[in-house]
């Protein structure tokens, strides 16, 4: 009898598990017929591979290299890993090379990790473009930089500049208070106040660690410290929004302008309700469109990613290749009242 | 082996040998192999095999303890933490000035601690391995992202960082398949060929009766998790160099890729029944279908579902078959005398467990 049952439940594995994995199989190479065909000509083949799949943010990446591609005519696709892990995007760089992807549009994970999987792939004759988050340059043809320090800086004293008439007294609710990318920032934007704007006056600078309940309750503090401050500027998207959530809750809102940097989820509410008027980051839909048109270039053989090689972009225009085979998407975007209900990220 | 002539050796050994689990594992594969081939593009390409076997090292080398913890009946599930901790202890090494053969060698005597953290636990202690194994899994976890914090080392030598990828002579198998054959030949003797290796058996289908017969179940169970604790950390030396990346985050959630190809394999999740062969199949398997479904450009999701719907049509497969042909087998039962105590204990626990 054990003889039976064994040679029962080997047949029923057997036939269970081939008839699901001929239907599944069956059923994706559908899929793949259809990019065949789709890929048939000299179209170009792009695939997107962001830090993870489900993430708002490179959703938003991606519909922006899909509408790029279509309007070029190639063939777009769109893989990643579940979570944001080096080792889970290799695999997915590897199939690229054996499927032979004209070029490959990476958010690296990793800047060295996932690096030799990208040489292999570009020794198979894919173009490797970098976007958000670079890797080492000598494993990349491109890499789309989404916003300098200097234009960072200058849109957040911009918008503050004006928020507030150009006069009166502002605080910064900063990040930690080592944080490479926020103190240089405030740097740059202390020169361009105390050049541009003389009659801003910077009183004082707290760090709410990235940290919601201490960004909020340094906000509180400030508030209470400053009672002429005009304004917050909180160039980090935690802080910006515990100093909006703070304002927008107490009698200060409309007094007290919120600006900075932050993501439209998670300051619509305060956009709507009107704490907020206006926050910028750049606009990831138009990093993922320029970085598909960069990729298309590379592989038309319109640049070979030296410094001065142009190229055109579709509606966003005409950009000009930078030090380390770097392109500048441009100025951070702005985010109001007006805008902010056509992004989901 | 002629004495015994209960009713599974009733049959030649080539038909015993064919109608079985693994076998019908071994066969999917070899199918899905072909139709793959033959059916998604890129797939006959030089470099299928290259990647599959480089992204299924790792868990092939974990999944030869791993067969033998849940024969036993326990589990480990801490191996990937251990992963991540040998990870990141080759690269902390690294960085301070040890060459990366001393590093590696650290890092394995710190697997052998972690897995005898784990047995001592379970095999002296007693505590089951489940919840043992879920705590060292944080615990382990803990102190690699600790060590390391959100950096991670990268400057490896190169002269180590391509050996773990470099391939065989001209062929397309990586070297890391040189000690993943190495260790699958010493796992399989030991398992299937040694008295140590019964003794996993007994254990699984029951302790008791294991140590009555004269298995040491607490030591086997002890060289068992130490053996998990060391090929686990090779395993992550391994995936260090591979990456040329030593992080905390390494290898998050291997343990239950590692656990699900055991299973797909064949082997009982309630111990007492399997064979490194079909675990082999079952990796294998596995990569195989991820590697041509990824090919085809289907989402991880989707590659997620066909692959645990194929894992739990796999595991019911044997259970539905089993109850519905223990009807027609009850009857043949009374009829046969020559049953020996090993045979109905295991159908002893087979109806217990069910």
């Amino acid at each position: 009898m054990k003889f039976n049952r064994r040679k029962a439940s080997a047949l029923g594995a057997l036939a269970i598990s081939a008839a699901l994995v001929l239907s599944a199989c069956g059923g994706s190479s559908d899929g793949g017929d259809k990019g065949g065909s789709g890929g048939s000509g000299k179209s170009v083949s792009v695939t997107f591979l962001p830090k993870n799949l489900g993430n708002p943010y490179f959703d938003t990446s991606d519909k922006g290299g899909k509408t790029a591609v279509s309007e070029f005519g190639g063939k777009f696709s769109e893989v990643g890993p579940e979570k944001a892990s080096p080792d889970a995007q290799v695999p997915f760089i590897n199939t690229a090379a054996q499927q032979g992807i004209n070029a490959l549009v990476v958010s690296a994970n990793d800047p060295k990790a996932i690096g030799d999987a990208l040489n292999e792939a570009r020794d198979a004759g894919t173009k490797v473009v970098t976007f958000d988050s670079d890797t080492d340059p000598k494993y990349r043809d491109l890499f789309i930089n989404q916003a300098t320090a200097e234009g960072i800086a200058k849109v957040q004293v911009d918008m503050i500049a004006k928020q507030i008439g150009d006069k009166g007294d502002i605080a910064i609710l900063s990040a930690a208070a080592n944080a490479t990318n926020q103190n240089a920032w405030i740097d740059l934007m202390k020169k361009d106040l105390s050049a541009n704007h003389p009659n801003i006056k910077l009183v004082d600078t707290v760090y709410g660690n990235d940290d919601d309940q201490t960004s909020f309750d340094k906000t509180s503090a400030l508030l209470q410290k400053y009672p002429n401050l005009k304004g917050i500027v909180s160039p980090t998207t935690v802080g910006i929004a515990a100093a909006a959530r703070y304002v927008s809750d107490s009698e200060f809102k409309g007094k007290v302008q919120v600006t900075g940097l932050g993501t439209p989820n998670q300051m619509r509410k305060y956009v709507e309700d009107g704490t907020v008027q206006a926050f910028a980051l750049w606009n990831p839909e138009d990093l993922g469109y320029l970085a598909a048109f960069a990729a298309k270039a590379l592989v038309d053989g319109t640049i070979t990613g030296k410094e001065g090689d142009t190229f055109k972009a579709g509606k966003l225009g005409e950009f000009t290749v930078g030090k380390d085979a770097t392109v500048l998407l441009g100025d951070p975007f702005q985010f109001n009242k007006g805008n902010i209900a056509k992004f989901n990220f | 082996m002629t004495a015994r002539t209960y009713a599974a050796h009733a049959k030649p050994l080539w038909q015993r040998a064919l109608l079985t689990r693994e076998f019908a594992i071994i066969a999917l594969l070899v199918v899905v192999y072909l139709y793959s081939r033959s059916e998604v593009p890129a797939f006959d390409g030089p470099l299928t095999i290259y990647y599959l076997l480089l992204d299924a090292a790792a868990i092939l080398l974990i999944a030869l303890p791993m067969t033998m913890i849940i024969i036993t009946g326990e589990i480990d599930l801490s191996v990937a933490s251990t992963v991540a901790l040998s990870s990141v202890l080759v690269g902390d090494l690294h960085q301070h000035g040890m060459s990366i053969p001393m590093a590696g060698l650290v890092a394995i005597l710190a697997g052998v601690v972690c897995g005898a953290f784990n047995g001592f636990l379970v095999a002296y202690v007693g505590l089951p391995s489940l919840a043992v194994t879920i705590g060292t899994l944080a615990l382990y976890r803990g102190i690699a992202v600790g060590t390391l914090g959100t950096k991670a080392v990268t400057d490896f030598p190169e002269k180590w960082t391509d050996l773990a990828k470099q391939h065989i002579g001209d062929s397309s198998y990586p070297v890391i398949v040189i000690p993943f054959v190495v260790l699958a030949i010493l796992f399989t003797l030991l398992l299937h060929f040694t008295s140590f290796g019964r003794g996993v058996y007994d254990i699984g289908l029951n302790s008791e009766a294991a140590h009555f017969t004269g298995v040491n179940v607490a030591r086997t169970k002890f060289i068992l998790f130490v053996l998990s604790g060391a090929v686990s950390a090779f395993a992550g030396i391994y995936i260090t160099l591979r990456y040329g990346s030593a992080r905390g985050d390494n290898a998050t959630g291997l343990e239950l890729q590692v656990i699900a190809a055991v299973l797909l394999g064949g082997v009982s999740i309630f111990g007492g029944r399997g064979a490194l062969h079909g675990v082999i199949a079952g990796v294998l398997l596995i990569g195989v279908i991820s590697s041509a479904l990824r090919l085809e450009d289907v989402t991880v999701n989707v590659i997620n579902i066909i692959i645990g719907l194929l894992l739990v049509l796999s595991v019911m497969s044997t259970s539905f078959l089993s109850l519905a042909t223990r009807a027609s087998a009850g009857m043949k039962k009374r009829s046969s005398k020559s049953s020996d105590a090993r045979q109905q204990l295991a159908s002893a626990h087979h109806e217990g467990k069910n």
